[in-house]
Formats: C-alpha cells, structure tokens, sequence
C-alpha cells in the first residue's frame, strides 16, 4: 500500500549554513535541497543568504548568485530564463514552478527550493525526466496522415486552429505531470498531465488523420482513467494551461465514439 | 538493472482498449442516484417511528420496493468501480491488486444480493 513514510535512505536531513555575503543589508533566506549520489550522504536542506540588492528579481536569478558567489557545487537546470525552455521547473515555496517567472517578492520568508517531486534525482535539484520524455515519445506527438501531402503546407481553418490556443503553449517542463499525485503513485503507466495535454493537441488537430489510433492508444485504466480531477496540474501550471480540461476533453471523445 | 528502453518500459504491453465502459457506467450510476438516494432519504424520514406492520407495507409496495431494488443496483455497480479504482490507485504489487480486485467483487456481489433478497422478501413476505 501507500508508503506513509520516506525510505531511510530519502529522509532529509538539516544541511550546511552557507555564510552571510559581505555588506548585504537585504537578505533572502534561501533552503535548498542537496543531494549528491557522489558522497553517499543522505539528502539534506542547505540555508544560503542571497543579497537581494546585487541580484535580479527572479528565484532563478537567487539560485544563479548562489552558484556563481557562494557555493559552485550547487546544481540546477536552466537555459533560456524566460519560461519557454521549461528547463528551470522545480518545487519552489510549496509549488511546482519555473525558477526563473516566479518573483522573489511573491514569496513571504524563505525561499523553500525542492526539485520536482516524486521523480529520481540525479543531483540536487535535477530530476530524472527520461520517462516523462519517453511517455511524451510514445504518444507520437507529431502530424500523422495517409493522404498524399500537399505540394504546400497543410490547410487549416482559422476556427480549427483556435482550437489548438491552450494547448500548443505547454512548454513540458513537466510541473503538473510531478504535482499530480496519480502520476506520482501510478507514473510509469499513467501517462501524466502534461503527456494528455499533448495527445490532446493532437486529437484535436484538424491536419491529423490518426484520431481514432490515437484514442485507442490512450483507452486504458491506467494510461488515460488515472486521471481523478484532482486539479493540481491545472492549478500548478507556470503558463496558466489547464490540463485536466484537455483530459476532459479526450474522455468525453471516448464516451462520444461509443453512443 | 533492466535494460529495456524508457520507450518499451513506458509502452509495456500497449493499450488494454479498456476503461470507457467503467468510466461512463460510473457516471449513469451516479446520475441515477441523485433521486434515487434523495427518494430513499425521503421513505427513511417518512417511517421514523412507524410500527413494524406499516414499515413492512411501506418497504413491501411496488412503488417503494422497485426504487429501492434500483438504489442498490445503482450504489452497488457505483461502490464496486470506486473501489476497483482506489485499489488500482495504491497497490504497487500485480498480486495484491488481483487479490483485492477478486475480493472487491465478491464483496460487492455479495452486498447487492443481500439487500435484493431482504427487498424481495419485504415484497412477497417470503
């Protein structure tokens, strides 16, 4: 059954307190998980101090002075700091964000930074993505068709592709997929929020001629029906999409192509 | 150490095409028993204190009896899929899943054709 308790070898332990940076007057407490599979120590939560006057205003901006002036060691994804990569996702102040469009100033006392949840970690705040990927991969997320390809580009309605806003701007920095907790529970056979999001846009997709394949791929107790509406992907979602719409809408496909 | 893929570990053995069903049955039992239930609050409200010769006459009539049957079918056929879900939610083990799955059914069985058999006897004072 449900495991009420973290494995001995999870259990966090109280970390380092990095030392105060020189004259800084406004200072940010920041408590960040460490774990490091190299030194065989178990995880723990580090407290930084980050001079908020020599610093940007984002949480990712924190964690990049940390790296560069108070402790090289520490280790983050991040790549394009304007949430579009989605490489900066983690669990940020109780909720599953992009580092780098969550303020410092939305954040009362200290900055609590945990990586995604309920994935493996392959270092302190880097999760193990390689099977949110490989589900991604498994929906062939990509136009499929049998009609012989137009000498341009595929035609669509203007109304046709405003069915696809809402859906096309998911990132798959992998928030809401690590916040549901029927993919934390069932993750390697529930495909996850942000997976259906995506098989969603395809379904929907006026181009693809694959609909009824795709539905039977996703017809499944586990792959599709795990999903209970519990809300926390749409309610953690840093672009404000909303998926357990989008798994809605495939159940109600479902239910539409048997009456 | 498996050395599968992440793509065969995550497709495993594909689609099951299965699941619909439940879902949809899960919804008509609910819709039916928003009167059903609401009726059958209304006959337990309606026979608090009544003698025992007017409760039976109550609970033996057509017009009680055949709600009543269509509540426990209703909550039953609701109660096993909920439950079905539940254990398919958090039990990690193959086995143990089965197990519970077995159970759930019997249990349910069970249930129904007890409340059906006193609901019948009600009805034709067997």
């Amino acid at each position: 059954m449900v495991q009420l308790l973290l494995p001995k070898n999870s259990r966090i332990q109280t970390g380092k307190t990095w030392p105060k940076p020189d004259g800084g007057t406004r200072l940010k407490e920041f408590r960040i998980y460490r774990w490091n599979p190299d030194d065989g120590k178990l995880p723990q939560i580090d407290t930084y101090f980050v001079d908020l006057d020599d610093c940007g205003p984002m949480v990712l901006d924190g964690l990049i002075y940390l790296k560069n002036k108070i402790d090289p060691t520490l280790t983050f994804r991040r790549s394009c700091r304007e949430g579009i990569c989605g490489s900066c996702a983690m669990n940020i102040d109780g909720l599953n964000t992009l580092a780098c469009t969550k303020g410092l100033d939305e954040i009362k006392g200290k900055v609590k930074v945990y990586p995604l949840p309920h994935m493996p970690v392959v270092k302190d705040l880097i999760p193990d993505l390689t099977g949110f990927y490989a589900q991604h991969r498994a929906i062939e997320p990509w136009l499929k068709t049998v009609s012989p390809t137009p000498q341009t580009e595929w035609l669509q309605s203007h109304d046709d592709r405003a069915k696809l806003d809402g859906l096309y701007e998911c990132i798959l920095c992998a928030s809401c997929s690590t916040s549901c907790p029927s993919y934390w529970w069932n993750g390697d056979r529930y495909l996850g929020p942000a997976v259906l999001l995506q098989a969603y846009r395809w379904l929907i997709d006026s181009r693809d001629e694959a609909t009824g394949d795709r539905l039977d791929e996703l017809e499944d107790p586990f792959r599709l029906y795990r999903c209970h509406t519990i809300m926390n992907c749409a309610n953690t979602c840093p672009k404000n999409l909303n998926p357990a719409k989008a798994i809605a809408e495939i159940k109600k496909m479902l239910i539409e192509r048997r009456l | 150490m498996s050395m599968r893929t992440p793509l065969s570990r995550i497709t495993g053995r594909g689609s099951s095409k299965f699941g619909t069903e439940d879902y949809w049955i899960q919804r008509v039992s609910a819709v039916a028993l928003v009167p059903l239930s609401i009726f059958f609050v209304l006959v337990l409200i309606c026979l608090v204190g009544a003698p025992y010769e007017k409760a039976h006459a109550v609970l033996g009539s057509p017009w009680v009896a055949i709600p009543m049957g269509a509540t426990v079918i209703a909550a039953v056929v609701h109660m096993r899929i909920g439950i079905q879900v539940i254990i398919e939610d958090y039990t990690p083990s193959d086995l143990g899943k089965i197990a519970f799955v077995l159970l759930n059914n019997f249990f349910s069985a069970l249930v129904a054709l007890a409340i059906l058999w006193a609901v019948a006897k009600l009805s034709f004072g067997m």
